[in-house]
């Protein structure tokens, strides 16, 4: 299972959202793989399950076979595990 | 000594400035960059054109943004720096009052730094803790609470 989180640029939202996607995953009991990636990075990552990413870029990974996750608040450990649940459990 | 305090350098942190919007309010936050050699001026606008482009992801916490920009050479080393709102202003329909900018160069000490400055603003009360706190040493104080809690 590989899940990349996504944000404009790669370095700060993104890094922020892996960390919370690392916790909310320990939360539910599902082991994955969390990386952090631009926009650009992301959109060449084929082999991704899933992307974890915010409301305002979400569209621009739509036109993509990875399903999209939009989280609200990159540092919500609740809100993450409660959206990844729906999707693994 | 933490990440954290590394990476905001002595004098980073503005608590308490009156700003009109979210574009001043990253520029307020991004002088802590600038005045410690951490980034250009030139970075700072960076911050402010990405949120333009890519909307107000950066706010990562309820009152809480984050500003950031691709890693550049106008970034000359890793920092953090902080700016508290006298008066929130909005970031998309967002009310914040606190601005961290993030000057981010490429390196394995990146994720670590991230890390850790998660786990610290995922403290209980921490949000609550830096609104109300008096000076940059109260702060600072706290980067080692969150070091402890990390290292359990």
């Amino acid at each position: 299972m590989k899940i990349v989180a996504v944000c404009g640029v790669g370095t700060g939202t993104s890094a922020l959202l892996k960390i919370t996607a690392d916790k909310a995953l320990k939360q539910i009991g599902v082991t994955a793989t969390v990386t952090a990636a631009s926009l650009e990075d992301a959109k060449l990552q084929r082999d991704a399950q899933i992307f974890l990413t915010t409301a305002n870029i979400a569209d621009e990974l739509r036109n993509t076979p990875t399903e999209v996750i939009v989280i609200d608040r990159v540092m919500d450990v609740a809100e993450v595990a409660q959206k990844l649940g729906a999707t693994l459990l | 000594m933490s990440r954290l305090s590394d990476a905001f350098a002595p004098g980073s942190m503005l608590l308490g400035v009156a700003v009109p919007d979210w574009q001043e309010a990253i520029r307020a936050a991004g002088t802590g960059l600038v005045a410690s050699g951490r980034a250009t001026g030139v970075y700072v606008e960076t911050m402010v054109a990405s949120v333009e482009t890519h909307g107000p992801y950066i706010v990562i916490a309820p009152g809480v943004a984050l500003a950031h920009a691709a890693i550049t050479d106008q970034v000359l080393s890793h920092g953090f720096s902080l700016a508290r709102l006298v008066h929130p202003v909005d970031f998309g329909d967002q009310k914040v009052n606190l601005v961290f900018a993030l000057a981010a160069q490429v390196g394995d000490s990146h994720a670590e730094l991230m890390a850790e400055f998660a786990n610290w603003l995922m403290l209980p009360e921490q949000i609550n803790f830096l609104l109300n706190a008096g000076d940059e040493a109260e702060v600072r104080a706290s980067f080692e609470v969150a070091s402890a809690k990390i290292a359990e």
